[in-house]
């Protein structure tokens, strides 16, 4: 009977060790980086790269969500993973008024691939948006990294609610998910606060084609 | 007005064009479409490369030993990265490559490395030159060293960096190959931590890719995916490259080589 016990358990906890996402334990064992190991993940790359155009070398630095997600293979425990969220979303700077901006400029936003790298030009970056996510309906080229926006505000409406919701996933997705694969594109400074409400306009204004 | 301005662009981007462009276009694409062009092509350059004499001590590259001694080309790149005792570090191709311009040819490292990535127009020698030694290994299964401390430990690294979340955008190599059946836009995403995904793609590297009509390096792929993460750039030759091409080989090992082959 214990021995029947367990078993199940050693299994859930070889599968926490491991990133939840490719669960293989072989080539891809993903055991997480103590604090010792990301001192020196950090050490490498400084001394193994050099800046170039806006890429700076400030860049290797890590903040406390990239600790956090790191240190647990983006599967920490419950409750750090919640103070991490709320300390997310308590930096979120929120604009007072409807957050709907324009989605026909949201749609360009969502097209554009461009920014932050070091072969863009500082200042003028897209979302990136289709790279993973499905969202209008007549864009056919879309990857499958993130989920399907596809009728995103149909089924949800556009309530001020859930223009926050979206407006803050946007400006930062570990304030929703500590460890989630999507960039902070308001926090990291690569969307303006007028990109990120057209954006959010794109997925939640009913007359957006994602909605239609 | 239209159809003026449009004959006056076509004069001026013909009377700007370079030398190579007044070759027959058509020529240039029948022998580009010839079974292994442009690959060969490439290859022959690489082979002259190897035997040109050039540096301070006026000697070529034929007496580089690429694991399997001085000379030796047959299978060396299957065999590669590898632990080099007489530079006492893991080594892929190009950084072997490197170390054997500035050893035999007596080259610094900086003119060695002042121009490691071409272009369509002109590629660079290292470019060359790894066409050349892959293609000695096509056919040859995938061994690179995996028994030497330094090359256990390269392999880690490279793990360890495949995971490492960083930069403005939290990206690690893992965002897009860590998971299989993933698609950037319609790009197939390979998910380099399985053997299943690392091996068809580690087997054509390096490639001639049509997109942007060059001749490509690991390296390059390597640099290209850390702009892509948003980072700073790493350096030719040094440890970040070499331990994630360690990491994606040893993950691959076993298949069958058959590059350089072209890609999108």
């Amino acid at each position: 009977m214990r021995r029947m016990f367990l078993l199940p358990l050693a299994a859930a906890l070889a599968s926490c060790s491991t990133s939840p996402s490719t669960g293989m334990g072989t080539a891809g064992d993903h055991r997480g980086e103590s604090a010792a190991d990301m001192q020196r993940i950090t050490a490498v790359l400084k001394a193994n790269m050099h800046e170039r155009g806006q890429a700076k070398m400030s860049r290797i630095e890590l903040d406390d969500a990239q600790r956090l997600c790191n240190q647990y293979a983006d599967n920490p425990p419950a409750e750090q993973a919640k103070r991490m969220e709320e300390a997310q979303l308590k930096a979120i700077a929120f604009p007072s008024g409807s957050l709907i901006g324009d989605w026909k400029a949201g749609e360009k936003i969502a097209q554009s691939g461009r920014g932050m790298t070091w072969s863009d030009k500082p200042g003028t970056a897209g979302g990136s948006c289709y790279n993973c996510h499905q969202i209008s309906p007549k864009e056919e080229a879309f990857g499958t990294i993130g989920p399907s926006l596809a009728g995103f505000g149909k089924v949800r409406g556009n309530r001020p609610e859930i223009q926050r919701y979206v407006y803050g996933k946007l400006y930062n997705a570990k304030a929703y998910n500590a460890c989630s694969q999507m960039p902070r594109f308001g926090h990291s400074g690569t969307l303006t606060e007028q990109q990120i409400k057209d954006l959010t306009a794109l997925l939640l204004d009913p007359a957006s084609p994602v909605n239609q | 007005m239209k159809p003026t301005a449009a004959a006056a662009a076509l004069a001026l981007a013909l009377a700007f064009a370079p030398a190579s462009a007044q070759r027959s276009p058509y020529a240039d694409y029948q022998r580009m479409t010839a079974e292994n062009a442009p690959i060969e092509l490439y290859e022959l350059s690489g082979e002259e490369a190897w035997k040109h004499k050039q540096g301070p001590k006026n000697a070529s590259l034929e007496q580089c030993d690429l694991g399997q001694g001085p000379g030796v080309l047959k299978g060396a790149y299957a065999g590669l990265p590898r632990y080099f005792a007489d530079a006492d570090r893991v080594m892929d191709l190009e950084t072997r490559l490197v170390y054997c311009m500035t050893t035999l040819q007596g080259r610094s490292r900086e003119d060695a490395t002042k121009r490691v990535f071409g272009n369509a127009d002109k590629p660079s020698e290292i470019e060359v030159l790894s066409a050349y030694v892959a293609g000695e290994s096509h056919g040859m299964p995938m061994r690179p060293g995996t028994s030497h401390t330094k090359e256990k430990a390269a392999y880690e690294l490279g793990r360890e960096l495949f995971y490492h979340r960083a930069g403005p955008w939290d990206f690690s190599c893992a965002s897009c190959h860590g998971e299989p059946g993933k698609r950037i836009r319609m790009s197939e995403l390979p998910a380099l931590n399985t053997a299943k995904d690392a091996q068809p793609l580690m087997a054509t590297w390096p490639a001639y890719r049509v997109s942007t009509s060059s001749f490509v390096t690991l390296q390059w792929r390597m640099n290209d995916c850390y702009r892509q993460m948003r980072m700073p750039e790493p350096a030719f030759g040094s440890d970040i490259p070499v331990a994630l091409i360690t990491y994606m080989t040893v993950n691959a090992q076993g298949v069958v080589y058959r590059g350089p082959a072209i890609k999108r």
